[in-house]
């Protein structure tokens, strides 16, 4: 095995995770908010792909992937607070109820896009400047990726300058540290659920829109990506952006460097297995917030 | 003996006319029927599991995958010479019959692989799991992560496990045409045989003292703590007898559907499952047996007729059943009951059931 390739599975590992941590940061603040995953979550990425499909039909060009994102965040934003209003906020308290109700909404999307778009797929042409390769070394690093982790690393960047700086963002986290506490100071606490809600479907409508650069964008789209990106919420620790980034760095180069070794499919085995042994360790995740309270169950 | 409560002689009545089915259903309807029988095993573990243990496991597809695969094996080296290879195996290059594949040419180790191993993985999985407190969201995604990658594993492996297509195309057991009526029919009874002994050793089990304790771990984790038990073992427990029940149920279906593939054990149809039950009703066995037995026929039928619209009406049974009827369709019919206090060994419940009634 060369240096090489070894640096290469490193850069696809930190390309996956980047992919993960667009699928999992909106979970993951719910969660956070909530104790509540959305199911639905990879249809919303696989809306934000459809979006990203449509908005360069109609603004093709260098500069039709911005609008693309743009598009995606504000729809794939709106549909994820549509769905709280309707569905979510009517079953807190009930996580796993939550849980089947939006796996419902996910069947529906699906079945949806595949009546409306068939069920074949359709690939959005990635503009010119996205088809190279930057060359370091010996190493060819593809443009499309690079992209995206610079669209992650800006996603993320922008969500903690939102949450540090803002006064809504100062809303956000007071609910996340002490939900009772911050509702009797007067903080609209379901205004908070579904703004965050809808939040984090923009950044997995954003989501969307890399994934339509990586191959073509199918019904299935999301469920590919989304049962590791939950693995991600559950080894990130209750809903910490920090706890989430780190955790998708770690299962995308588990899954990379395991395929040094083993295929595809024994890699996601070890991968599973590096999840279960590590909660071994930390069974409350990677950033664990110390309290005296009770566990929740 | 005259004055038997309704449900007795309802319950009585259904099962009679299941043990006459064969004679009423066509041949077709017949294979159904019994299909969805098999997959009422699955069902009440989950009433078990979830019902009862507040465990939602979207992994169950893994233990069902586990007896189906097992009994198909043997089905696949029954009647194979010493040195003969399944078909498809031959098909894919393979020389050699995999060392994990030659016990299963016994069919009492069989047998016992059916019910073993779906136990032992499944409490050393839920071990490792409820002995660190994981549970609630953080399990169920544990679990559907571990039927993705169950069925990944199945079909990536084409030379051993049969790929996509699984293990099907077998016609004898133990000497027996499958394709005979007599056997079919045997086969129909002894799925039938196991459902009611399944329905009346859980009824059983969900009475005793170990039902209560599983109970209070469901409603109130900390206060079982609180009160000197561990409820470890009683979760684990919970998650082995569930998975034995879906392991003879995937080995049930095998036999009645002809085949067994990884589309019968990944992520979807492990969260299937779930519905069967939610439907009939979680906390009931019947409801789990119910749920099982419509869900399916209705999937048939609409599948059948109008495929697209399957999958819209199964989303929309989902968000129905969470949101509208939680208590599901057996829950419907019943009052506020509960399981019955076993009439023996548990003095705190006979006291409170004579309370409670005068």
């Amino acid at each position: 095995m060369d240096a090489a390739f070894l640096t290469g599975q490193v850069f696809n590992g930190f390309s996956v995770a980047s992919i993960y941590i667009l699928a999992a940061l909106g979970l993951a603040l719910s969660f956070g908010l909530m104790r509540v995953i959305n199911m639905a979550h990879g249809e919303i990425l696989m809306v934000g792909s459809y979006l990203a499909y449509l908005t360069i039909l109609f603004i093709p060009g260098p500069l039709g992937i911005f609008a693309a994102m743009l598009v995606a965040f504000i729809g794939a934003g709106l549909l994820g607070a549509g769905l709280e209003a309707a569905l979510v906020s009517k079953l807190t308290a009930r996580p796993l109820d939550t849980l089947l109700a939006t796996w419902g909404v996910s069947l529906i999307l699906q079945q949806g896009a595949r009546d409306v778009f068939g069920a074949t797929g359709v690939s959005v042409t990635a503009p010119a400047w996205l088809d190279g390769a930057i060359t370091i070394g010996a190493l060819p690093l593809p443009a499309a990726r690079l992209f995206i982790m610079a669209v992650a690393v800006a996603v993320l960047g922008g969500l903690a300058l939102f949450l540090r700086m803002t006064r809504v963002g100062l809303l956000v986290r007071a609910v996340n540290q002490d939900r009772a506490t911050a509702s009797a100071m007067g903080v609209n606490v379901r205004q908070v659920d579904a703004f965050i809600f809808g939040l984090g479907a923009g950044v997995a409508g954003i989501g969307g829109v890399v994934l339509a650069l990586l191959g073509p964008v199918t019904p299935n789209v999301g469920q590919s990506y989304i049962v590791t990106a939950f693995l991600v919420v559950v080894l990130g620790g209750l809903g910490s952006m920090i706890g989430t980034t780190i955790a998708a760095v770690m299962i995308g180069l588990v899954m990379a460097l395991a395929q040094i070794f083993v295929d595809v499919s024994f890699a996601q085995v070890l991968t599973l297995l590096f999840v279960v042994l590590f909660l071994q360790f930390r069974p409350q995740g990677v950033i664990a917030i110390r309290s005296r309270a009770l566990d929740a169950e | 003996m005259l004055n038997l409560p309704f449900k007795t002689i309802g319950g009585g009545a259904a099962l009679l006319l299941a043990i006459l089915a064969p004679w009423l259903l066509s041949a077709y309807d017949l294979n159904l029927l019994g299909r969805f029988l098999a997959l009422s095993l699955s069902a009440m573990g989950l009433v078990l599991l979830w019902g009862e243990g507040g465990i939602l496991s979207l992994g169950q597809g893994v233990f069902f995958g586990l007896g189906g695969y097992l009994l198909a094996m043997h089905l696949k080296l029954d009647g194979l010479g010493a040195g003969e290879l399944p078909d498809f195996m031959t098909w894919s290059g393979v020389t050699a019959l995999p060392w994990w594949w030659a016990p299963f040419r016994n069919p009492l180790v069989t047998i016992l692989g059916v019910l073993l191993v779906p136990a032992a993985i499944g409490a050393g999985f839920s071990w490792l799991m409820f002995r660190r407190r994981i549970g609630g969201v953080y399990f169920a995604l544990i679990t559907q992560a571990l039927a993705l990658v169950f069925a990944t594993l199945l079909i990536s492996q084409q030379g051993t496990t049969g790929g996509f297509n699984g293990l099907t195309d077998y016609h004898n057991l133990m000497g027996l045409n499958l394709n005979d009526e007599g056997v079919t029919r045997g086969i129909y009874w002894l799925t039938l045989a196991l459902v009611a002994t399944a329905y009346f050793a859980l009824r059983w089990l969900l009475s005793s003292r170990f039902g209560k304790l599983l109970r209070a771990s469901r409603d109130g984790s900390n206060r079982l703590r609180f009160l000197g038990y561990d409820p470890t073992p009683y979760k684990v427990v919970a998650f082995s007898v569930a998975a034995v029940l879906t392991g003879v149920s995937g080995a049930m279906f095998t036999l009645h559907a002809g085949v067994v593939s990884p589309a019968l054990v990944g992520v979807v149809p492990s969260i299937e499952m779930v519905i069967w039950v939610a439907i009939g009703g979680r906390t009931y066995l019947v409801g789990g047996i119910v749920g099982a037995l419509l869900v399916n026929f209705a999937k048939d039928k609409i599948s059948t007729a109008l495929p697209e619209l399957w999958l819209y009406a199964l989303g929309l049974l989902f968000i129905l059943a969470v949101t509208a009827f939680p208590r599901g369709i057996v829950g419907e019919f019943e009052g506020e009951r509960r399981f019955k206090p076993a009439r023996l060994g548990d003095m705190f419940a006979r006291w409170r059931a004579g309370r409670a009634t005068s």
